[in-house]
């Protein structure tokens, strides 16, 4: 084992640990593919931010969409796979897609292996619930806390492997070798602010959401996008950047919580939404790409959650970018609730039993922080900046990335939602993409000839930079900059984009990345939160600019892009991903590039209105 | 509205005193969030842990005003305000810096539990459990891993030399939960008497009541715990029921040859050395490109044996 000092000339030392796969990101995702890797017998090591088992996967509420058919055995990976390319307005990888509605089943039940509980059906099967944008109840889940059970699986397992767990490590920038292959990693621990190397034959990137560069977020202070900037940095393609999903149903009230996540099982158990006047306004929303299978009435919407066959979806279930422009559109024509958002109200449809039992973490939350029975009175709820469909461009099979010796899973990948995610669509991905993952960088680590090499000079300019805030007299407070940021993305990059606001954010990252290069900071370097955001920054700023440039780019409406000034979807732009790359001198450019071509007997269930299913006579679209 | 005195613990593992921070109060605000403001504020380098801010991942643990909270659900409203609000760091763990713990102990312990061995599935190669089987899990399995209930344990709060031998009260309730396992075939019961301390428990209940997650521990976990380990031990009804049902009895050396800890040294030795308190570089050491690098760790890393 390599593990050592590497000795420098008077340099002092940096402490590095070798591996034949890293990876960097410890929540679903990260510990799926770690897992994965360490099975196979290679020496895997998991680097995270946090404490193992804190990663934002235990926020994930409603469940894993797997099409097991334990309750509408109708159910398949064919509908499953069109329910997903649908929900993302057909700009998915339909590979990824495809490969994700077939496995989702299998880890799911391999989840059960491993001891995670899911609830049951009466026969004793794993429940599934339904879900905005799935045909059929398709959830597995844990009443509402579906993450924690996920990821406390995966950590067990992980432990019991006895798998390195590297805590609260922020990884700073990846190295690559002379041929251009991913080599290194130089980060720092967070509790004594020495720098530390790893070295290695592959590196799986697993670190998550970019949602802290926006004000409203349900992502924690981890969600920076460092893998989506470190990946950028080292060469790699991003795609459709642009595609960032505001979850419908955040909390708006009190201040402090603004933000926090409700889940969408909320509906999927039959809560309503309404605006000021009580009205179930989604009804006026629905989108001629899903009127076929949507109810037209209440009754009917009310029906469905008892006969999915013979009735059609309320409105509510919709996909969440459909939901979250429609909540912004009331609030805008004034028909919102006192504190900026509509009402969402289960309370009037469902029994406080049934409640408390099928939503008990919601209950819990809103009595705690709202002081807001749920069983009795509606919640307040408003659109909150949730999770980027864009990232780091992969092989659908192999989860690589364009970089030799990097590959990409869970969120920081991209394709796999295309411009619009579906619920329940996020758990599966990660398991089914961290397992891919960490096959695909175990046999590239089996393969690569010779030992991964660090270069000294590159690691200590890293190193440098980390510490330059220390250097600074009279600098800004790291903490002033990143409110800023969020408030100009919050602004001028949020649900509703337009082009003159576009160009602006443009100009005040410019300004904001200057000042981010002069802040400074006090105190010392062992668990010093101010400095640990001051090299945050750099990868929120680079995030932000990708977002911006791709959605300055995307002329038209998709999914969980949305463009003031051309508000519906233009066919051409639906051709394409929007390739974005660092050229020679470090500049972002921003290329269209045809998407993959679908194979003929899968676009053939987009011929028909609903395939895979049992029509009721006289119902199109069931 | 008012403002608001927060008495912030700040110091490390060497020592150190409460700091005042006087904010102005905030309509909704939790203790959390009168923190961040501290933090954008006055003290930029206050250390606290924290994720996902609405109770669910057990980063934020802390004692307000002497009484074991998550930051994150505390409300201020709650608290009285006419006296500063006192928030320090969970006692019974090292000190990293200001209100972060070293809580290693907890994944170390986690280590050295025997995983599940599910039994075969059925023939489709799922498994069937009812939903009332597994409830009895699910409540355990709701644990956040806040570690709230080992910081208000007394057998490790007043007591560092149990550590060793005590796996405390969250890791009782995922034994509690493994033993309720409708798939599980383990046998961790010799281990739990033997190693991991289970009679050291003197049934206070403070676990229970400190728990965010309203879990049962003690009459759900520890209690039906303590009850079979007795029966298991000396009971001959039940010698006689492992006869029948053919499940052998394991040893506490049997048991633990199925834990990760007992045959490897691995990550969390790490994590226990990350805790030793490193030579900072001045603050002005590295300010310039090409300047020194930082010194590492003091402490060599260990060579991991598992992975080789």
């Amino acid at each position: 084992m390599a593990d050592g000092h590497l000795a420098g000339s008077g340099a002092g030392e940096l402490e590095t640990h070798d591996f034949d796969v890293v990876v960097i990101g410890a929540g679903g995702a990260g510990l799926r593919a770690a897992v994965e890797a360490k099975d196979r017998g290679l020496r895997t090591a998991l680097v995270c931010k946090s404490l193992l088992g804190k990663a934002h996967t235990v926020m994930a509420e409603g469940g894993a969409a797997a099409a097991m058919g334990n309750v509408w055995p109708e159910d398949s990976w064919q509908v499953h796979f069109r329910d997903t390319m649908r929900g993302g307005k057909m700009l998915n990888n339909w590979r990824m897609a495809q490969l994700h509605a077939q496995e989702a089943p299998d880890r799911i039940y391999e989840l059960e292996r491993w001891g995670a509980l899911f609830d049951r059906t009466k026969d004793g099967k794993i429940l599934q619930r339904d879900f905005g944008g799935h045909r059929y109840a398709r959830l597995a889940h844990v009443g509402d806390r579906t993450g924690l059970e996920l990821i406390r699986t995966l950590q067990q397992r992980a432990v019991a492997q006895g798998i390195e767990v590297f805590m609260e490590c922020k990884i700073l920038r990846l190295l690559k070798d002379g041929e251009g292959r991913v080599s290194a990693a130089v980060g720092y621990w967070r509790p004594t602010g020495g720098f530390v190397a790893f070295t290695a034959k592959a590196f799986v990137l697993a670190t998550g959401s970019v949602g802290k560069s926006w004000k409203y977020t349900s992502n924690s202070w981890e969600s920076t996008g460092d893998g989506h900037a470190m990946a950028l940095w080292a060469g790699a393609d991003m795609i459709d950047m642009e595609c960032v999903q505001f979850h419908p149903t955040g909390m708006v009230w009190p201040l402090s919580v603004r933000g926090i996540l409700v889940t969408e099982g909320v509906r999927g158990d039959g809560g309503v939404l309404r605006n000021s006047e009580g009205r179930r306004f989604m009804f006026d929303y629905i989108p001629a790409m899903f009127a076929a299978e949507t109810a037209d009435s209440e009754a009917e919407g009310d029906r469905w959650y008892d006969d999915h066959i013979n009735n059609r979806r309320p409105p509510e279930l919709l996909p969440r970018d459909e939901v979250a422009r429609s909540i912004n559109s009331e609030v805008k024509a004034g028909r919102g609730s006192p504190h900026g958002g509509v009402f969402l109200d289960i309370a009037s449809r469902r029994s406080a039993e049934y409640i408390r039992r099928r939503l008990p973490s919601m209950y819990h939350q809103f009595k705690e922080l709202a002081g807001v029975d749920i069983t009795a009175e509606p919640m307040e709820v408003g659109p909150t900046c949730h999770y980027i469909m864009g990232g780091i461009r992969v092989e659908a099979d192999t989860a690589a990335s364009t970089v030799p010796g990097l590959f990409a899973c869970g969120e920081v990948a991209g394709g796999m939602h295309g411009s619009n995610r579906l619920g329940g669509n996020s758990l599966s991905d990660l398991l089914v993409f961290g397992r891919r993952a960490g096959m695909a960088a175990s046999d590239y680590a089996e393969g690569r000839t010779g030992s991964p090499a660090i270069d000294r000079a590159e690691a200590q300019a890293v190193v440098a930079e980390a510490l330059a805030p220390f250097g600074r007299d009279g600098g800004e407070s790291p903490y002033d900059v990143h409110r800023d940021l969020q408030e100009t993305m919050q602004a001028l990059v949020g649900i509703i984009r337009t082009e003159s606001e576009l160009r602006q954010a443009a100009e005040e990252l410019d300004k904001l990345g200057e000042r981010a290069d002069r802040v400074a900071v006090s105190g010392g370097r062992a668990y010093n939160p101010g400095w640990n955001l001051a090299t945050d920054l750099p990868s929120m700023l680079t995030v932000s600019r990708l977002v911006a440039t791709g959605a300055l780019e995307r002329r038209e409406s998709r999914g969980g892009h949305t463009r003031d000034d051309y508000p519906k979807p233009d066919p051409e732009f639906g051709k394409v991903n929007l390739v974005q790359r660092l050229d020679d001198q470090g500049r972002f450019t921003v290329t269209p590039e045809p998407l993959l071509q679908m194979p003929p007997e899968l676009a053939a269930l987009f011929e028909e209105p609903a395939a895979g299913t049992t029509a009721a006579p006289g119902k199109e679209g069931h | 509205m008012a403002d608001v005195t927060m008495r912030v613990w700040r110091g490390d593992s060497s020592g150190g005193q409460f700091a005042d921070y006087t904010m102005p109060a905030v309509e909704g605000e939790v203790v959390l969030d009168v923190v961040h403001r501290i933090q954008a504020g006055p003290a930029p380098d206050l250390a606290c842990r924290w994720n996902c801010k609405a109770g669910k991942c057990g980063s934020c643990s802390a004692e307000i005003n002497g009484m074991p909270r998550l930051m994150c659900m505390t409300r201020m409203d709650e608290l009285p305000t006419h006296e500063p609000i006192v928030v320090a760091p969970m006692k019974t763990f090292p000190i990293i810096r200001d209100l972060v713990t070293d809580v290693s102990f907890n994944y170390v312990m986690a280590r050295q539990l025997p995983p599940l061995k599910p039994k075969a599935p059925e023939p489709d190669g799922t498994y069937r459990m009812q939903q009332v089987d597994v409830e009895r899990g699910q409540e355990f399995r709701k644990c956040i891993e806040c570690f709230l209930c080992q910081n208000v344990c007394h057998v490790i709060r007043d007591h560092e030399e149990n550590k060793p031998s005590y796996a405390g009260p969250r890791m009782f309730i995922r034994y509690m939960e493994l033993e309720s396992h409708p798939l599980d075939t383990n046998d961790r019961l010799e281990l739990l008497r033997q190693r991991m301390g289970i009679g050291l428990c003197n049934i206070t209940k403070c676990c229970t009541e400190v728990c965010p997650e309203h879990i049962k521990i003690t009459d759900n976990a520890i209690i039906p715990l303590k009850e079979r380990v007795v029966s298991s031990s000396y009971d001959p009804i039940a010698w006689l029921g492992r006869k029948i049902l053919r499940r052998t009895k394991r040893s506490a050396g049997e048991a633990a040859q199925d834990a990760p800890a007992f045959t490897a040294p691995t990550s969390e030795d790490r994590l226990e050395r990350q805790a030793v308190p490193v030579a900072v570089a001045p603050a002005t050491a590295g300010g310039t490109p090409g300047a020194p690098a930082p010194s590492a760790p003091d402490v060599p890393p260990t060579a991991p044996a598992a992975d080789a």
